[in-house]
């Protein structure tokens, strides 16, 4: 990373769904906004504020309309399917509010399953792919630490919401992302579960230097962050040093 | 997980999740793949057979002397007076000329297995009171049985054509009341006669061949015919049954001869074999479009049931193309799965079946020999197949926005 530059770095970003049909509809009308390495952000907002867009332009599932973004140093503004695809296998993260696991695969499979995706070949014909065995080792050590070491084996239908959030974490951990993008991660769960989880994610962030955006409804959880990003009617309303999360 | 690759596992996964879909389709393309090698060894068995029993004791190719013409009327100009009609002449036992000549040059002709000369025309054959009219073919064994495989026709006796040797049909040596070593005469229509001796039995395929063929030396045919030295028609076998008319083709353009082949005197087999194949052809192009439609329709679903999944996997790096992989991996294994199953369903086939389907003779329609060079060819065509079947919903797969489909 080049020194200084922040993580990631939105200028004048614009969002219009349907554009040049008749119910065009902009739903980010120039969103500015730097996350640094490390950083532990808040994103909150009524609904159809267009958080989840954002998160997803950040998160490279989709691309802007207008306006420009770097991630790492990079302008991935105008990057294709593909490169968007590797920008993604390599920095970031996700973690989903539902149905986020696959179902047949169990939950040390699911965690393993980004290690095993490889996208270059060298000149050899060996895939990037790490290795089972490694992958295999490092998920069980992720699975280890959300506190599921008795879980490997199950299938995430055999997991309560809880158990499968940590799987989740586990999987948006794997590769060592820079980045983790989490879409209302304890939006489902009850108020204790969601506290265990939001701590787990506080650790990480803590101990590994992972910056996390957590897009949330739940004004608890964010008063727990570090910054707290308000997005209204598709502008950046609010955005603020939080110093009551860090304690 | 193994090291079968990212999307060869997910692949496989996908189907074992679909337990349902994925059993009933492999079941449908174990049918139909099962239909294909049944119908093709049952047809494989009956065509074969037939073809047996129609060139069994037939040349595949004869060359023959011209047919003699009325000459036209020497020095007969345009006012010469014409003849309201012609009567056809008899055709007299007619002869090749320079017969040596044109055997090394049909045994040099592309396709050609063997040749040998043949002397033959109709004789009585006589023992006691008996007589019966029979065809005398003299020739030359040890050329003859490369050209007509008398080997595999013997009942009885040996294969053997010494001066005053014959072979003859079980059944002409039943009407004379004759047996292996007898003697009996043989009269010429030239009115010449001679004496042989019964070497072997054959039995060629049908009674009534077994009833008029006496094989005996080339020498002997040709002095009892009176035409010493003279052959009536050159013999060839060729090497691929089917392809005796092109041979024919190129011998009647290098020799001035007639030429016959066992596809032109038993036209109506052979376009039934051809029509038959063409019905069979067209029932597994069929089979294989239904088959076709049956993966591409499943996937089609699967693709639409695992958005979500897609979704995911998309989000945590999965590209288009290993998203179009995954399912094009999935129309191949089930293709391969269900030519495997068919494969088995087939033989399973074939041997009930054997047992049903019987020739005149009783013996079974088919062999049981499985070609397994088929099944191999079949396996991998399943395979092309089932990608094929899955590129449409392969690609539906990889267009799938992430977004979108993490949304539901």
């Amino acid at each position: 990373m080049t020194a200084g530059e922040p993580l990631v770095n939105l200028q004048g970003l614009r969002k219009t769904y349907n554009a040049g049909l008749p119910n065009a509809e902009e739903v980010l009308h120039g969103i500015d906004l730097t996350i640094q390495p490390g950083e532990f952000t808040a994103l909150i907002g009524p609904s159809g504020s267009g958080k989840s867009t954002l998160l997803n332009i950040i998160g490279l599932l989709e691309s802007g309309s207008g306006g420009s973004y770097r991630l790492d140093g990079r302008d991935v503004t105008t990057f294709n399917d593909d490169e968007r695809t590797h920008a993604r296998h390599a920095s970031l993260g996700f973690i989903f509010q539902f149905h986020h696991l696959l179902p047949a695969f169990t939950a040390l499979e699911n965690v393993m399953l980004p290690g095993l995706i490889g996208h270059q070949r060298d000149n050899r014909g060996k895939s990037n792919a790490q290795s089972a065995v490694d992958m295999r080792a490092r998920a069980a050590e992720l699975l280890d630490a959300v506190g599921l070491k008795e879980a490997y084996a199950k299938k995430p239908g055999e997991l309560s919401g809880g158990m499968q959030q940590r799987v989740a974490i586990a999987r948006a951990l794997v590769r060592d992302p820079q980045l983790v993008l989490a879409d209302e991660p304890t939006g489902n769960l009850d108020t204790l579960t969601s506290d265990n989880i939001f701590e787990l994610l506080r650790r990480f962030n803590r101990e590994s230097g992972t910056a996390l955006l957590i897009v949330t409804h739940d004004p608890r959880l964010a008063a727990r962050c570090d910054r707290i990003v308000e997005l209204v009617d598709g502008r950046i309303a609010t955005d603020r040093a939080n110093k009551m999360g860090a304690a | 997980m193994t090291a079968l690759g990212f999307e060869l596992t997910v692949a496989l996964r996908f189907l074992r999740e679909g337990r349902m879909q994925t059993a009933l389709i492999i079941g449908g393309a174990a049918i139909g793949v099962g239909v294909i090698l049944f119908i093709t060894a049952v047809l494989t068995g009956v065509q074969s057979d037939l073809i047996r029993r129609v060139t069994g004791a037939q040349p595949h190719v004869i060359i023959k002397p011209p047919d003699e013409l009325v000459a036209p009327l020497l020095g007969g100009g345009a006012d010469a007076s014409r003849l309201p009609s012609v009567q056809a002449r008899p055709q007299r036992l007619t002869t090749i000329d320079g017969w040596q000549a044109m055997a090394r040059m049909a045994e040099a002709t592309e396709g050609v297995l063997a040749v040998a000369p043949v002397a033959s025309g109709s004789a009585l054959a006589i023992k006691g009171d008996a007589s019966r009219s029979v065809l005398v073919l003299g020739t030359n064994l040890e050329r003859y049985r490369r050209v007509v495989r008398l080997d595999d026709k013997i009942k009885s006796g040996v294969l053997q054509l010494e001066p005053g040797d014959a072979l003859i049909g079980v059944e002409l040596a039943h009407d004379l009341g004759a047996v292996l070593g007898d003697r009996f005469r043989v009269q010429s229509a030239q009115g010449a006669s001679a004496l042989f001796r019964i070497r072997a039995l054959l039995d060629l395929g049908s009674r009534d061949l077994n009833r008029r063929y006496v094989y005996t030396d080339l020498r002997a045919a040709q002095s009892l015919l009176g035409i010493p030295g003279r052959i009536t028609s050159i013999d060839l076998s060729v090497r691929e049954l089917m392809s005796a008319d092109e041979v024919a083709g190129r011998l009647r353009a290098q020799s001035g001869q007639l030429i016959e082949s066992w596809i032109q005197n038993n036209n109506f087999i052979f376009t039934a074999i051809s029509n038959q194949d063409i019905m069979t052809l067209l029932i597994k192009v069929f089979i294989t479009i239904v088959v076709a439609l049956g993966i591409a329709s499943v996937l089609v679903v699967s693709v639409v049931q695992k958005r979500k999944e897609i979704g995911i996997l998309r989000a945590v790096g999965a590209t288009r193309r290993q998203m179009m992989h995954v399912f094009l991996l999935q129309g191949a294994v089930v293709g391969v799965g269900g030519a495997v199953l068919g494969s088995g369903l087939g033989m399973l086939l074939v041997v009930i079946f054997s047992h049903v389907l019987r020739n005149a003779e009783g013996k079974a329609l088919f062999s049981l020999q499985f070609d397994y060079r088929l099944i191999g060819v079949v396996v991998v065509s399943a395979a092309v197949l089932g990608l094929l079947a899955a590129v449409l919903p392969a690609r539906n797969a990889a267009r799938l926005d992430p977004a979108q489909a993490i949304r539901g």
